[in-house]
Parts: C-alpha cells; structure tokens; sequence
C-alpha cells in the first residue's frame, strides 16, 4: 500500500494544482459575472452572502442558492464541478456540526431514530444551518472563480482595506500555491524512490515527516518570492495593468445585487 | 539623493558600492565577516566562490533585501540601511537604478503571464501605462521571448524561465545589474544565450556583478574576478591573474585536482577547467 499511498497523494497534489490553474482560467472567460467590474461584483456577492448568513427562512436561502446557480450556469462554470468540489463538501462539513441539533433541539418528535427523538425543530435547526452555509459558500466561491485574484485584491483596495492586509492576502494566495506546487515535488520525488511497502507506522512517520519539511521548504520558499517582489519595488500595493472602469452593465447588475439583497432581507424577516 | 551616473569618464571615477568591513549573519553564523570591497561604475566584475562563500548574501546586501549586522555598506556615498529603505522616495530610486536576478527564476516569477511578469516592475515603479506597454514590448523582443507574451511562467522551459526574469528586470533599465548564477542549471544553449546577453553589456553603460563559480566563463563576463572564501575577499584581480592563481582557486575550492591511476601508479593533474597538463605514461 506503500506505493499507493503515496501515488495518491502525488495525484491529489496534483489535482489541486491543476483546480488552481482550472480557477484562473475560469475568471477568464467570457460570462456573467466575468464581465462585471471587480469592484460591483467583489460588494454586491458580498451582500448576498451577508444577507444569506442573517436570513431566517429557508424558502429565502433557497432562492439565493438558487440564484448562485444561475449566476453559475451564466458565467459558464461547471456545476458538476461546483457539485464535487463545492455543495458536496459544504454539505459533509456542515452536517456533521449540525446533526447533534436533531436530537439535542427540544420539541416535537418528527423521527425515531433507534429509539432517539429526532425533532421538527432539530430538524429544521440543521436544514437551516446547511441551507444558509451552502448559499453562502456557493456566492463566495463564484466571487473567487469569476475574478482574478489580482483584480480580487485590488478591489478590496478601493474599498479601503489597508494595504498591509492586502500584502498579507496576496503573499498567502502566493504561499498556498507553492505549498502545492512543493508538496507536489517532494512526493514525485519519494515516488521515484519508493521500493516495497510501508506499514501503517511507517506511512504515519512518512506522513509526519513531510509535514514539518514540507511546511519550513515553503516558508523558505515564499520568503524568497517575497523578497523578489521587493527587489522589483513591491511595497504593498497592488498595481494592474488593467484599470477599473464602470460601464452601464456594472449599473444594471449594481441594481440587480441590491433588489436581490433588499427582497431577501424583507421576505426573511 | 542617488544620481544617475553620467558620462563614461565620469562613470569610471564614481563609486556604485563601497562596503566596508561588512558581517552578515543569518541565525548566529556569519556570511559575511569583515568584507571589504569596492566598485566603480561600469565594472563588470565575477564574484567566485563555493557554495556557501557569501557570493548571494552580499548581492542580497547589495540589493537592500539584507542588511549589514556590522560595518557600512554605500550605494552612490549613500548608506544602505534599513531605514533609508524605509523612505519611499530613496527605496524607488534605488529599485529604479539596481536591478537583481535571482538563481532561482521560479522565485521571480509569480504573475499570470509573461507580459504581467515584465510589467510588474514599472507598475510598481508608478510608470505610466502606456509607457509600460512600450517599453515590455520592447523588452519581450530584445530578449527574443515576444512570442511567450501570453504564456504562463510555470509552463516555460528552464531557459525561457531564466530569460523571462532577466527580461522582468532588465525592462526598467537599472543602471547595477547583480545576477546570481545566471547560467545554473540551464543547458549548453541557454547557456550561451544568457552569456550573450550579459557581453551584450560590455560597454560600460551598467555596472554588472555576477555571482558564479563557473570558471570556464570568467573571461566573458567580467573584467574583474573577486574571490570569496567564508564570507571574506581572499583574491581581487583580472580574471586571467586569478585563473592562474591556481593555489588560490584549490583554497577557495573552485576547483579540484583530478586524479587517476596508471597501472597502480597515481597521477595528479589540474581542474579540467584550467590548460591541461599533457604527460606521457
């Protein structure tokens, strides 16, 4: 199992640097929410997912799901995609957290589950939970994939976000894809070495091992990325090439944004 | 405030870098001890040295991303100081006349493409957008890498790599190029192109040093060879005195001597890199 434990991990390393190439690639396309300028887009899926996160309803949080998919299917992004790495994964993490509020919710019993009550409220506690998580991831990430980073960055610019924290964001997107790109390497590397198996003990120490190099060779290496950026006069603001410019588009969705957000609010009290 | 250097007599009398009796450590082991060393605009000079002798640390110091932990370092009679950095005005002239290529080119080329890469510099430089656009254009086609404008930099070959971040540094037109180990790793035709590149400077418009320990290449970089040895200047001198110093290279351990046997009988000659030693067996 040896050999496949670390196949595995070289193709999931793998596979994550090429979703990361998939991603740039996508805010490059000709869609919806591609065409907007940074800035409308960067506020207003903002206030959507402001306006998912505090909704009490879920025929509410329904329809700002629903309207993630339709900004989805209009940028041209892959709902399959969006399926598997997105709405399946929210759904795991977040039912795992809200399942003990089946049980633990007091009101009418709904279910039996093994002789334990599972209430309407316990129930409804956790679809509201998963409702309201999965809208909001499914905003936050179409915000991401429909945007280059740059451009996400320098749109937080303009809204006053100090420089520093911008320079922090930019290193650690920088930091996440070297992680990768190294991690990568190094189990390509041990791959090409590998004869014969590792017991459970052994592939845990492997594991443990690569951790800790792996962690040091990235910090190592994004320092020097780093300093690299300084030495071709990098102070922490984000220059483009391309400038922001408001076009009437921008003005048709800024109002699309804010009737979306103000039918939320009102059909969610 | 830092002047741009002028004529070609004046050039030679002014002094880009002064470093006196500087140390550098990085976590408690030093560098850099005691180095002194001085260079006139317009030198081309070779830092030689093993792995370890101080050659990147001292282009680090010379590029204001390292400071000295004890003596004084000079750009232009001005002192490279941390908090001379610190000062906008100072750090943009300095960024604007001192330009530096890393050994590593994946550690330089961080943006979406090519031409994002080459533009980094004047963006940062607060060029103006046009002039921008000019001058990387002109950039991508003195370097020959016009036709790599759209690509990613992951996807270049380590030759384009290495052309493709001296193109992102070179497009500000620095008047101090420092390269560290331009030519590592690079196969005999990348080779040959980024030595081109660096003749192509041969007539003392910039003030270039280049880190290295290939000797086979001295005579064409550079017209001055500084030997480091454990952080300090053990030899100064052309690069044909310092080839032939070949007790200083063996100390230095830029070379080694080559042995072999001859039917049980051991023989020495010098490094291949250096005229060998014809003998009969």
């Amino acid at each position: 199992m040896s050999a496949g434990v670390i196949a595995k991990t070289v193709r999931g390393f793998s596979g994550a640097l090429g979703r990361t190439l998939v991603s740039e690639n996508s805010a490059h396309e000709r869609g919806l929410l591609q065409a907007l300028d940074p800035r409308v887009k960067l506020v207003g899926m903002l206030a959507l997912v402001v306006t998912a996160a505090l909704a009490r309803k879920l025929p509410v949080m329904g329809a700002l799901f629903g309207l993630g998919v339709a900004l989805a299917l209009g940028s041209r992004l892959s709902l399959w995609s969006l399926a598997k790495r997105v709405w399946l994964v929210a759904f795991a993490f977040t039912a795992m957290i809200a399942a003990p509020a089946l049980f633990l919710t007091p009101g009418e019993t709904a279910y039996t589950l093994g002789g334990v009550a599972i209430t309407a409220q316990g129930v409804r506690s956790a679809l509201l939970l998963i409702a309201r998580v999965e809208a909001a991831v499914t905003l936050s990430t179409l915000l991401v994939l429909t945007t280059p980073w740059m451009h996400l960055l320098k749109a937080l610019r303009t809204l006053m976000v100090p420089v520093e924290v911008i320079a922090m964001l930019a290193m650690t997107h920088r930091y996440v894809v070297l992680l990768t790109e190294t991690a990568n390497a190094m189990f390509e590397a041990r791959q090409s070495r590998m004869v014969g198996r590792l017991n459970g003990r052994e592939q845990r120490r492997l594991m443990v091992n690569t951790g800790g190099v792996l962690l040091s060779k990235t910090l190592e290496m994004g320092n020097e990325v780093f300093l690299a950026m300084q030495a071709r006069g990098f102070r922490g603001e984000v220059r483009l090439l391309t400038e922001f410019r408001l076009r009437g588009w921008d003005y048709v969705a800024m109002s699309g944004f804010a009737a979306a957000v103000v039918a939320a609010a009102l059909a969610g009290r | 405030m830092l002047e741009s250097s002028t004529s070609g007599a004046a050039k030679a009398e002014t002094l880009e870098f002064e470093a006196e009796a500087v140390r550098y450590e990085y976590e408690r082991v030093a560098a850099l001890q005691g180095l002194t060393l001085r260079v006139r605009a317009g030198e081309r000079i070779a830092l030689l040295g093993a792995n370890g002798s101080g050659k990147s640390t001292l282009l680090r110091l010379m590029d204001g991303l390292h400071f000295a932990c004890a003596g004084a370092l000079r750009f232009r009679g001005e002192a490279l100081t941390e908090e001379a950095m610190q000062d906008d005005g100072f750090a943009m002239n300095f960024r604007r006349r001192v330009g530096m290529v890393f050994q590593n080119p994946d550690v330089q080329l961080f943006n979406p493409t090519v031409f994002d890469e080459v533009a980094f510099g004047p963006l940062q430089l607060g060029w103006p957008r046009e002039e921008i656009l000019e001058r990387v254009h002109a950039t991508l086609q003195w370097i020959g890498a016009e036709h790599l404008k759209d690509r990613a930099p992951y996807r270049l070959s380590g030759g384009e790599k290495k052309r493709v971040a001296i193109a992102s540094v070179i497009v500000l037109d620095p008047d101090v190029l420092l390269l560290d180990e331009p030519t590592a790793a690079l196969d005999p035709r990348s080779q040959s192109q980024v030595i081109e590149l660096l003749e192509s400077w041969n007539d003392g418009r910039k003030t270039i040093i280049t880190a290295t320990h290939q000797l086979e290449i001295l005579g064409e970089i550079s017209g001055r060879a500084v030997v480091l040895e454990r952080g300090a200047v053990v030899g100064d001198a052309t690069p044909a005195e310092v080839l032939a110093n070949t007790e200083l290279l063996e100390s230095a351990n830029l070379i080694h001597s080559h042995r072999h046997l001859h039917g049980g009988v051991p023989h020495k000659h010098p490094s291949p890199y250096l005229r060998h030693e014809h003998h009969k067996h």
